[in-house]
């Protein structure tokens, strides 16, 4: 396994409703690593993973990508990026697959079939539903999907088990642990407990104070 | 390991996308042109039986129903997008944020702009506009309503984080668009007297150029700041 940083932050700040949620925040990951946010609601683990995402500026330090700067990156960053976030990012009017084919026009396809991506997630017989007929935990499945149908090394999940049954989360762990060992990384934020290695894993508890 | 699209696919998806998300929602899609519609049949019903007049004033009232349609339109072009977070996923692509919102603006004029071009001739007979005027209302049609489009992203973009943005978006995109409509009706006002229109169609083609290579620019990083 290769022992090069590829995602690090240099004493990073974020400031929200003149309350100051972290400053100085100094964490790196190597290829196969795996950080896990706690901390209790309000501290601020939203705020980081849309910081690092790019989708937010952060209020103080800076982000580094195999040691660049990622608002330098710009469009080399986001290839490498698959961020889900609250909110499932698909169309309810639109069908799994359409959802899917979209997610991959906007970043890089990966190899794998729709079909076979569909059925990694349990949702072959829905490719052509309509996502709005879908319940939550098969929208919420539909998301994490996207994590199959591109290819990115940096995934970054806030809260990526809400509504998904166990079974769905022991199988997206599964996949979660795939990715660490073809040496991406993940950034993760989660009330609930993941079975992970914990040799890869590293934890970040924006609650107490550093 | 497989590439990402060329930008014109993406462009191309992206505009699909859209084109079809309004065929799916026609319901919501047609209430601009219906309201383009309903407004200016009115007035020949408010006005009575006055012919000149009804011509002499076509193409104020044909523009500003015109502009009242894109604004009522607007706010479509990136609230769907932004309420259920697709809108994080467009951001986030590996592709130029600024040309993936022209193919979402595109998208937009072509579901709501060109309709008004459409029907345009249907309403400009029925006020009893002037022959020699009519080639002249679908020409400032044809290049007015994109610029409405690509101005209105701008505004949408800046409001769409706003829980009701709604006011803020008339108070900030309206002006901006009455040059348009001063150009506009100039220009087929002296169409109906006969005279030479070059200069203002000259000058609302300057302003379809302008707002094509600026807008989607200043619309990505509005939808930044709104994101993030």
């Amino acid at each position: 396994m290769s022992t090069s940083t590829l995602l690090e932050t240099r004493d990073l700040g974020c400031i929200r409703n003149d309350r100051q949620l972290f400053e100085r925040l100094n964490f790196a990951l190597k290829a196969g690593e795996m950080l896990v946010v706690e901390g209790p609601n309000g501290c601020g683990k939203t705020s980081l993973l849309r910081i690092l995402t790019g989708l937010r500026l952060a209020d103080g330090g800076e982000i580094l990508w195999r040691g660049e700067a990622i608002d330098r990156l710009a469009g080399d960053y986001y290839e490498q990026v698959n961020y889900v976030g609250h909110h499932d990012g698909s169309k309810h009017e639109l069908s799994c697959l359409e959802n899917l084919r979209l997610a991959r026009a906007m970043g890089v396809p990966s190899e794998l079939d729709l079909d076979d991506v569909l059925e990694q997630v349990n949702l072959y017989a829905y490719g052509e539903s309509e996502v709005g007929s879908l319940s939550a935990g098969q929208k919420r499945r539909l998301a994490l999907a996207r994590l199959l149908a591109t290819d990115s090394m940096l995934w970054i999940l806030d809260e990526p088990f809400t509504s998904l049954d166990k079974a769905s989360m022991e199988m997206f762990s599964i996949l979660f642990e795939q990715h660490l060992q073809r040496e991406g990384v993940i950034v993760i934020t989660s009330h609930h407990d993941i079975s992970l290695p914990t040799m890869a894993v590293q934890r970040l508890d924006l609650g107490k104070p550093s | 390991m497989s590439s990402r699209l060329s930008l014109g696919q993406a462009f191309v998806f992206l505009l699909r996308r859209d084109l079809l998300l309004a065929f799916r929602n026609r319901a919501e899609y047609a209430m601009p042109l219906l309201f383009f519609v309903l407004v200016i049949t009115m007035f020949p019903l408010a006005l009575g039986a006055l012919p000149e007049l009804l011509a002499r004033i076509a193409p104020g009232i044909i523009w500003v129903a015109a502009l009242l349609a894109a604004m009522l339109s607007l706010d479509s072009i990136f609230r769907s997008d932004f309420d259920d977070g697709s809108l994080e996923q467009i951001l986030l692509s590996a592709h130029p944020v600024a040309i993936l919102v022209l193919a979402k603006v595109s998208a937009h004029w072509l579901v709501t702009g060109l309709p008004l071009l459409m029907v345009a001739p249907l309403l400009a007979e029925m006020l009893g506009m002037s022959a020699e005027a009519q080639p002249t209302l679908l020409l400032t049609i044809l290049i007015g309503t994109p610029i409405l489009s690509l101005i209105g992203a701008i505004g949408v973009a800046l409001t769409v984080g706003l829980r009701k943005g709604g006011i803020i978006l008339s108070l900030l995109v309206l002006p901006l668009y009455v040059p348009v409509l001063i150009f506009a009706s100039s220009a087929i006002d002296n169409a109906a007297m006969g005279f030479d229109v070059s200069a203002q169609i000259y000058m609302l083609l300057a302003f379809l150029l302008l707002s094509v290579s600026l807008s989607p620019w200043a619309t990505a990083a509005a939808l930044r700041m709104s994101a993030g």
